[in-house]
């Protein structure tokens, strides 16, 4: 294979160094090492192709010139050459097809896994469910709306960073359960060979097995509305004992952070959790300073709904706007505490001051009416 | 032959209308032709600044001038724009301006519904535009307009639906017209098989456009009423389907890939024998390529939607049926190559722009071989790669195919010469800043760079910095071809009869500038393969 590499890197007139930003990622799983192989076949026909008609046009357009004194021979017709042509190209393609169809059958064999995750999209982030575990969690961009807008520094993981990235075990076959919330998304994964739109209301399902243990870097690739370039995959692969660790701490985690619906929160308690959910879920639209995005997106700093029509305010969030599908039904995807905790934040941040609490047991209250 | 040639300033016994109403209330094949030309050439230049919007923001990492939301619009709008204001009535103003001087007809058949055709595009167009400055803003889910996301937009979404109806009307009119026009008003002695390439590309071109403009206005109409009306026929809540949009909107969407091809193959068939001074190689097997191209095109449209989840057995078909597409355009570029050997050839400009189309087109087609198999389209599905393809195939493909039109009939349409160092200077630096800008796209999407993103990971700045330099070179170069198609209007060379040596169609033998009406009475010709005229009897042009 490393003949062909090299190759290739001379074909692009460079050097090994850059060959990362010229070609496919580094394979690191079956299936992108299929692809990778294929593809670098693909790319030998075609430019040996191309070279060899482009020669003889070229030759053509240096020799046969008016300007050279060349007489046109006014030949038009020669049935052997054009069965020629059509016949060769159709052998190359049947070479080609060969290849591709194992390539095909391989990468839609998602049978005999040895685990499934489910993975959702959300406009706009992912959320990873561990079928066999029982955990799960939300995955969001951690690159700080600083850097973006260039008032920090970009980091060498510039926008392909998030808080929680999907962990899973080298050497273990993962089936992917795909699907999507509102809109489609498509979950991909350059090293591991992986792209599959997440549709909403369907489930797909796709697999990987990563060969060695690192960190994977994609993003979503179906445009999926204003944050489409904001929803980065990473996925940390690591041994097996390695992975143990991590499933077990993750699992004592989330029995510890389970909240009791019933539990009666203080209010500083309450808004300093609810302004980290809404950093996570809220600040795309509505923005940090809670002033919105005039003519698209509407302020909460000082809004009627936010400062004074509370029953409004809760269905707003649980249930979605009816008027603007851009606002989300957010009771799908969040806690009673954490939606409690999002509109306390929201009644008592910025210039909202109403000392309201909301509590979890508020929005129980409210889920069952609309149930 | 009964055919003068200085009579361009002769009386004419109904002579044509004047002022405003010329315009308004044109029923003249070369007046709509021009206004078509016109039309689509602002829509290119309209079409343009939203790319350089893009390619301004991309220029580095980071957001820098515009919001994502506005960003999305402009993808969205950038795209619709070119296909459906630039590219597409480029090629139907072609069509009328030239098919009834090249087939002998006194205009076009259906005179008065070819005004409707042209005068229903400027309020799409203004629908389009205006769709920036409501609520919500324009349509930002992508010119493929995929649901369920394009059902989430506000009114701007309404305005691109009802806008694409308009457009598809007018495009639907003028392509009956071209066919009926090709059937009916052929000169006596132009059978099918004799007919100019262009004709025949026109043709197959109209009627994929006949086939596939309702699909789309249906899918369209879809989304409508999925927005407004209660149906649910992409929410899956509702028992409907988000892949059936993308199902239907491609059986549109791959056949519309060569309305904007077959016309440009047709313009190239007869741009390179008249450099070359050689009869089109293989004319028949170039006919029969080009429909079964036009017929495959209806078996392929999957190929856009290989990551959607299809079981096995539907990737295979699809990547089989792709890949077969490449054998009959693989033969007409055989073909063209074939007219060129043992040539005389000389390169003025419309044959360099027909060069490069055949060069660029060439490996836009060998990217779309590469992107044929599903399981490596899996990887450079939605990415920069995708944009580079069908760039190549778009811009050098259709795009560099008008230019080297516009170039080569400008002398018989005007009457005057345009000038040649500016026509060589605007090809090659097209030719030059078109590569700077679309080739490094290959190696952003080979590297993982989705595309239709505001901002980028670090490892891609340096191939989008080279992109956007060579988009506003290119962009800025095509001010070159207005310069030089305004000046030449007003004071170019007085054209002679037959510019080119090698020039043999029927177009040629009428006066230059061509008359306001031509071939009152069909002439009778003696035609030989391609349309080149052997003989030529009768024929009074007013």
């Amino acid at each position: 294979m490393s003949g062909k590499r090299i190759l290739l890197s001379m074909l692009g007139g460079v050097g090994m160094a850059h060959a990362a930003e010229f070609n496919f990622q580094p394979p690191a799983s079956p299936v992108a090492h299929q692809i990778y192989d294929l593809h670098t076949l693909l790319l030998l026909i075609t430019v040996t192709i191309f070279v060899v008609v482009f020669g003889v046009m070229f030759y053509a357009i240096l020799r046969h010139r008016k300007s050279l004194g060349r007489q046109a021979k006014l030949f038009h017709e020669n049935i052997t050459v054009e069965i020629i042509w059509t016949v060769i190209p159709f052998l190359i393609l049947v070479g080609m097809a060969w290849p591709a169809t194992r390539a095909v059958l391989a990468q839609k064999g998602s049978r005999a896994e040895e685990m499934t995750i489910k993975i959702t999209g959300y406009q706009w982030k992912w959320r990873y469910d561990y079928l066999d575990d029982g955990i799960g969690f939300m995955s969001h961009l951690a690159t700080p709306a600083e850097a973006q807008r260039g008032a920090a520094a970009k980091g060498a993981h510039y926008l392909l960073e998030v808080d929680e990235p999907l962990v899973v075990p080298t050497g273990k076959k993962v089936r992917l359960l795909l699907t999507a919330n509102d809109v489609i998304h498509s979950w991909w994964v350059p090293a591991l060979g992986v792209k599959q739109d997440a549709v909403p209301g369907f489930v797909r399902d796709t697999w990987f097995q990563a060969d060695r243990p690192g960190v994977y870097r994609g993003q979503c690739a179906e445009l999926c509305g204003k944050d489409h370039g904001y929803m980065p995959i990473v996925v940390d692969a690591r041994s097996p004992q390695d992975y143990a660790i991590w499933l077990a701490a993750r699992k004592k985690l989330a029995a510890a952070s389970a909240d009791d619906p019933n539990k009666v929160w203080a209010l500083a308690d309450l808004k300093a959790r609810g302004e980290k959910v809404y950093q996570q879920n809220c600040v795309a639209c509505h923005q940090a300073s809670g002033k919105g995005i005039p003519g698209a997106f509407p302020a909460l700093d000082g809004s009627p709904m936010v400062t004074k029509d509370k029953p409004a305010h809760i269905d707003i969030v649980l249930n979605g706007s009816k008027k603007n599908p851009a606002m989300a039904a957010w009771g799908k995807q969040l806690s009673d505490t954490d939606i409690a905790a999002v509109i306390t934040y929201e009644r008592n941040a910025w210039g909202n001051h109403t000392g309201e609490v909301v509590q979890p047991k508020d929005i129980k209250a409210a889920r069952g009416g609309k149930a | 032959m009964a055919i003068s040639t200085t009579a361009g300033h002769a009386p004419h016994e109904h002579g044509k209308p004047a002022g405003l109403w010329r315009w308004l209330a044109a029923t003249n094949h070369k007046d709509i032709g021009s206004m078509y030309l016109w039309f689509a050439f602002i829509m290119f230049l309209s079409g343009g600044v939203m790319a350089l919007g893009i390619r301004a923001e991309l220029f580095q990492p980071g957001l820098q001038f515009w919001q994502p939301e506005l960003f999305n619009q402009l993808t969205t709008l950038h795209g619709l724009v070119m296909v459906f204001g630039a590219i597409m009535p480029a090629f139907t103003g072609l069509a009328n301006w030239l098919l009834p001087l090249m087939i002998g007809a006194p205009d076009m058949a259906f005179a008065r519904m070819n005004n409707w055709s042209f005068w229903l595009l400027p309020p799409a167009a203004l629908l389009l535009l205006i769709s920036f400055f409501v609520p919500g803003g324009a349509a930002s889910a992508g010119w493929t307009l995929y649901a369920p996301l394009s059902t989430q937009m506000g009114m701007g979404m309404d305005l691109t639906i009802f806008a694409i109806h308009i457009l598809g009307v007018s495009s639907i009119m003028g392509s009956i017209n071209i066919i009926v026009t090709i059937l009916n008003l052929r000169a006596p002695g132009m059978t099918m098989m004799k007919m100019p390439m262009f004709a025949w590309a026109s043709l197959i071109t109209a009627y994929l456009i006949i086939a596939v403009m309702p699909v789309l206005a249906g899918v369209v109409t879809m989304v409508l009423t999925d927005r407004h009306f209660g149906t649910h026929f992409f929410n899956a809540a509702g028992g409907g389907d988000p892949v059936m949009y993308q199902h239907i909107f491609w059986f549109f969407g791959h056949p519309e890939v060569y309305i904007m091809a077959l016309p440009a193959f047709g313009i190239v068939s007869h741009i390179i024998p008249t450099f070359s001074r050689k009869p089109l190689f293989g004319y028949t097997s170039m006919v029969y390529a080009t429909s079964s191209i036009a017929v495959l095109s209806f078996m392929v449209w999957a190929h856009h939607m290989f990551t959607t989840g299809m079981p096995a057995t539907a990737q295979l078909f699809f990547m089989y049926a792709t890949m077969l597409i490449a054998v009959p355009t693989g033969v007409k570029v055989f073909n063209w190559i074939g007219t060129m050997w043992q040539g005389a050839m000389s390169f003025e400009t419309p044959m360099l722009f027909a060069v490069g189309f055949v060069c660029l087109f060439t490996v836009g087609g060998l990217s779309g071989v590469t992107l044929s198999v599903a399981a490596v389209d899996i990887q450079l599905q939605d990415t920069y790669y995708v944009v580079a393809h069908f760039h190549y195939v778009l811009v050098a493909g259709a795009l560099f195919s008008l230019f080297a039109a516009i170039y080569y009939w400008f002398p018989k349409m005007t009457g005057k010469m345009y000038s040649e160092p500016l026509g060589k200077f605007h090809f090659w630096w097209s030719m030059i800043w078109f590569n700077v800008t679309f080739f490094p796209m290959h190696f952003l999407g080979l590297a993982g760079m989705p595309r239709r993103i505001p901002d980028y990971a670090l490892q891609f700045t340096d191939f989008n910095l080279v992109a956007s330099v060579g988009a506003f070179c290119f962009g800025l170069g095509q001010l070159i071809f207005l310069y030089n198609m305004l000046r030449s209007i007003r004071r170019g060379e007085p054209a002679p009869h037959k510019p080119w040596e090698g020039a043999e169609t029927l177009e040629w033998q009428i006066p230059t500038p061509a008359p306001y009406h031509s071939f009152v009475e069909a002439p009778h010709v003696e035609a030989g393969e391609n349309g080149v005229i052997r003989s030529l009897t009768g024929g009074a042009h007013h």
